[in-house]
């Protein structure tokens, strides 16, 4: 059993004979059921600092979001020398290491394709690098290219007309989480010779594609592994060797997150749960006396202030879908063991007050892993900390921790990985509602004018009758079921042979276990239009050419999903269900489990773009309801009957999140901040309770929204951070015309 | 049990203010009172325009639906309009909701308060599955009260000091309207009034707000407070130290 100096006074062997983080965390945590009154504020340092950034932050603004970009250096672990938040403080950064030179600077990622590298440059004045034009062009294939060279023409044709959206073949993936805390607990070169160990072990009795490949990639994780160590050197740190202090274990962990967002920019780039494992260390070295609270409150907010460093460059068609710069650097507290302790440490607590000491920030997604069990003083902090900053989302931890065990992170916005034994293939979506309408017009496309679909008979009365729409749509959704897997597939497997991602696989069990993530659009839509042709009367408007393109109710007003309505709901569960399971009916790429999500991030306005007018009465080009959320203006019950009808929804059903984003005004939340906290933890404790899944708070009054949208400069909205789908963003950041679409949004504002 | 259906103008799953913890609130249509300041007068009329008809027993089978976000001290409300117009279902409502120990609270006016029978003898079966009474005092002198809702409050106080007796729990409510219900007088008076009353938990001045005036626009009513603003915080840290608020904090222990 391997023993190292830097592990004395931690507890268990297990974690000591493989590498198995979760049982260190679990063999070595200290619980804390007590209150925020021992949280310290800024350091005088983390005050200079954040000034400064902030400062930086500004001037990005100003230069239309980008304060800087690489063109003729391309990212990697060692592209750089040393960058800091700013050379003549940099004895103040507790934790160091940037992903350029230079702070806010984007790096030059061009693997992922470099099309969109060079489109990035200059949509923002920078002029590409000839020189790398020409390599990744002449001499090197990108994912992107890759991508092209196979697609077949359907596939093109369902991207060019949205039905599928989002896809990954113009950016990095991301949702693939390293085990960051690796680093910290075992150092380097342990975690080298474990996967020399692994690859010995292959292409013995077998040398075919399957080990080849295998064996390939080890090779590529180990050259990645000691790549980290030269990154590292570079700031003056050696990580071979396991962390002996807490600054050194929230550094080498750091350094860890870092060499994953120097070579890859996914979409979404969390760091895992990782307040918990730093907390053991923190402890350790509180009560040795080697640190005070303050400082330990220090390293936490510096390790927070980078991960609001977090930069891409982005393409305009990217920054449409997702709107307001995110990163996605989820950052996942507090959760439960399998043996029913909870997971609350001091840490959870600093981590959520970075948001007091620093002030509301979109980055990193700060989830906690929520159950009605968790300490009541943990959850009221959060609850306060939720209607001071609208800055924290919740997961429940109850539905998750069956599924992913007690050491899962949240990758993305709301998606659950079992952190270090699991990567996900992250698919996007499907526009169910644009779906609809083909089964409608016989897979005509009536925003393009073009056939898309298979040419099945079209739908010929003048009223929509209910079994018939349902046969025909069910038979639409299994060809774009079909069609949307054969696609992912393509791109994971370009994705896995021209843009992989060394530096998180190499933090992560070589025995890995694959998700293959597939989502659906429209959702709220789908379940009132049917809900409309089944309750009320539904008749055609056609064109000159045919094709239903309006609808006009005659009948009787319908129910609609959101007010806790079972005629409603159980449509959604059909839909659901019917579409999880034509997913799960097909071959996925190199045996991944299909997973499905009923999120769209912001990606809401741009599938409504491209959507006409529904039987449920939307209207054509109108931005769809976000995620699993209800559609704006049908909830007439209150907020309890909407969350009622999203926690009705089988997370088992949909394993890659069900995505709620509700906005309460709060003065509807109570008279008084105290009255404010219990009745939000009451809210999430009776929400979570019945199995819902997610809940993004949002706690302002439309007024304020206004107010932000007329007035950008007020000193006040710097930083005014709101939840939209699964992530957080500065509302100034946003587009006007996504900010119309979050005004747009449910209040609840009954007083 | 004749036909006690009642007729409700709208249902918050989520209420929050009206009552301790979270509350599943019905307002229901109807009420007398023609506040100046009324923030829904889409309650008044008695059958509004597409209300609602539940029995208490519907009504009952909809409130638990909610009951995961009651565990600390949440409930139901009835408020509306004037909920004691529809007393019989009022009370055969909270009387099925405190078979399975719910908590109930009623926001009410006082307005059709009578000691004349047979509706003293409802008032009566009504306190006893009434848990909280959240009692709304427009003014305390008469010939304002008067000219402020088009009634006495003569009953509405009889009402209070009847709840009182009766060993019914109360919050007591007061608008803060600058220029109608800020004179420091009153205000004295109406704090020397509720400091006769025994079981008051808590006392609040709520500011007035213009919410309302679209809704009244809507229904083509003459709203004659357009250019009245809200209070300023003086006037309503004036307020609460007159009816001292900060000392009626029974609501506090009693139900968080």
């Amino acid at each position: 059993m391997l023993d190292k100096p830097q592990w004395e006074g931690f507890n268990g062997r297990r974690w000591k004979m493989e590498i198995d983080v979760r049982d260190f965390v679990n063999k070595n945590y200290t619980p804390y059921d007590g209150d925020e009154s021992f949280l310290e504020g800024p350091t005088e340092g983390t005050q200079t600092l954040w000034k400064r950034l902030q400062k930086l932050q500004k001037e990005e603004r100003t230069r239309s979001g980008v304060l800087d970009m690489e063109t003729e250096v391309v990212s990697g672990l060692t592209a750089y020398g040393p960058g800091y938040i700013d050379k003549t403080l940099k004895d103040l950064e507790k934790v160091v290491g940037l992903q350029t030179d230079m702070p806010l600077k984007r790096a030059f990622m061009p693997y992922g394709g470099i099309k969109m590298a060079e489109q990035a440059c200059r949509q923002y004045g920078y002029t590409p690098s000839e020189k790398l034009h020409e390599i990744f062009t002449k001499y090197h294939k990108t994912h992107n290219d890759a991508v092209f060279d196979v697609y077949t023409p359907e596939m093109k044709l369902a991207r060019h007309s949205h039905i599928i959206t989002g896809l990954p073949d113009t950016y990095g993936r991301g949702r693939i989480v390293g085990d960051y805390r690796r680093v910290a607990l075992y150092g380097i070169d342990h975690l080298i010779e474990i996967k020399e160990l692994d690859r010995s072990k292959l292409g013995r009795s077998s040398m075919l594609e399957r080990d080849i490949r295998l064996r390939e990639e080890i090779a590529e994780q180990i050259k990645s592994l000691q790549e980290m160590k030269e990154m590292a050197k570079i700031y003056g740190f050696d990580i071979s060797e396991p962390a002996k202090d807490a600054r050194e274990a929230v550094q080498w962990l750091y350094f860890g997150y870092l060499a994953a967002i120097k070579t890859q920019n996914g979409a979404a780039m969390s760091v895992g749960r990782v307040s918990t494992f730093l907390d053991i260390y923190i402890e350790r070295d509180l009560k040795s006396g080697a640190i005070t609270e303050s400082e330990a409150q220090e390293l936490i907010d510096h390790f927070v202030m980078k991960c609001r460093m977090v930069k891409f460059a982005r393409i305009p068609t990217y920054n449409s879908l997702f709107s307001g710069d995110p990163v996605w650097a989820t950052l996942s507290l507090a959760g439960t063991t399998f043996d029913g302790r909870h997971m609350v440490t001091k840490n959870d607590f600093r981590f959520l007050h970075t948001l007091e000491n620093m002030g509301p920030s979109p980055e990193p997604n700060l989830t906690v892993l929520y159950t009605s069990r968790l300490p009541e003083n943990f959850k009221k902090y959060a609850a306060k900390i939720s209607v001071t900053t609208s800055s924290i989302q919740y997961e429940n931890d109850d539905v998750m921790k069956p599924v992913w065990g007690d050491d899962y992170s949240i990758c993305c916005c709301v998606s659950a990985t079992e952190t270090g034994k699991q990567m996900q293939y992250f698919g996007a979506r499907v526009n169910l509602a644009k779906c609809l309408l083909y089964a409608i017009n016989g897979g005509w496309d009536i925003w393009f004018d073009e056939q898309v679909g298979p040419k099945f008979k079209r739908i010929e009365g003048d009223y929509l009758e209910y079994d018939e729409v349902i046969k025909r749509f069910d038979l639409m959704m299994d060809w774009l079921a079909n069609l949307y897997v054969n696609t992912l597939n393509v791109i994971h497997y370009m994705h896995d042979k021209y843009y992989y991602e060394a530096a998180e696989m190499a933090l992560i069990d070589t025995d890995v276990r694959r998700t293959f993530a597939t989502g659906i659009a429209g959702f709220s839509h789908v379940i009132d239009s049917l809900s409309a042709i089944k309750y009320g009367k539904i008749r055609v408007i056609r064109n000159e050419k045919g094709f239903a393109v309006d609808y006009v109710n005659e009948g009787d007003d319908f129910p609609r999903y959101g007010n806790d309505d079972d005629r409603a709901d159980d449509i959604g569960l059909w839909l659901l269900n019917t579409f999880v399971t034509k997913i799960k009916g097909r071959k996925t790429y190199r045996g991944s489990e299909p997973t499905m999500s009923i999120l769209t991030i912001t990606s809401n306005v741009v599938y409504g773009k491209y959507t006409n007018a529904l039987p449920d009465g939307r209207q054509s080009g109108t931005p769809l309801a976000p995620g699993a959320n209800p559609s704006y203006g049908a909830e007439k019950n209150g907020l309890l009957a909407s969350l009622n009808s999203l926690a009705k929804i089988p997370y088992d059903w949909a394993l890659d999140g069900i995505s709620n984003t509700q906005t309460i005004n709060p003065e509807a939340l109570g008279h008084y901040d105290d009255e404010r906290t219990e009745n939000l933890v009451n809210v999430l404790d009776g929400y979570f309770d019945q199995g819902a899944h997610h809940l993004n708070v949002n706690v302002f009054g439309i007024e304020k929204l206004r107010d932000c949208q007329a007035h950008p400069d007020k000193p006040e909205y710097a930083n005014f951070t709101i939840r939209v789908s699964g992530y957080a963003v500065k509302f100034i950041s946003l587009t006007h015309e996504q900010q119309d679409d979050v005004i747009a949004r449910t209040f609840h504002d009954r007083m | 049990m004749k036909d006690v259906t009642g007729i409700i103008n709208s249902v918050e799953s989520f209420g929050s203010v009206d009552g301790p913890g979270v509350r599943y609130m019905l307002f229901m249509q109807g009420c007398a009172m023609r506040c100046r300041y009324c923030h829904n007068p889409e309650t008044w009329s008695m059958d509004g325009s597409k209300p609602l008809r539940m029995t208490p027993g519907e009504a009952f089978a909809n409130a638990k639906r909610y009951r995961a976000y009651w565990r600390k001290g949440g409930g139901v409300t009835i408020s509306g309009g004037e909920a004691m117009l529809q007393i019989d279902f009022v009370t055969e409502f909270f009387r099925l909701c405190k078979t399975e120990d719910i908590n109930t609270a009623l926001d009410t006016s006082g307005n059709p308060f009578t000691y004349d029978e047979p509706y003293f003898s409802k008032v009566r079966a009504l306190c006893d599955v009434t848990d909280l009474f959240i009692l709304d005092i427009k003014h305390i002198d008469d010939a304002k009260h008067t000219a402020l809702t088009g009634h006495t409050n003569s009953n509405i106080l009889e009402m209070a000091r009847f709840l009182s007796d009766n060993g019914n729990h109360m919050w007591i409510r007061h608008v803060l309207v600058p220029g109608l219900t800020t004179d420091g007088d009153d205000l004295k008076r109406l704090g020397e009034f509720i400091s006769t009353l025994r079981n008051v938990d808590r006392v609040e001045v709520l500011p007035y707000h213009s919410l309302g005036i679209a809704k009244w626009d809507k229904l083509g009513l003459e709203y004659t407070l357009r250019d009245t603003k809200g209070p300023s915080q003086e006037q309503l840290d004036t307020a609460n130290r007159l009816l001292r608020t900060s000392e009626y904090n029974g609501y506090k222990k009693e139900y968080l």
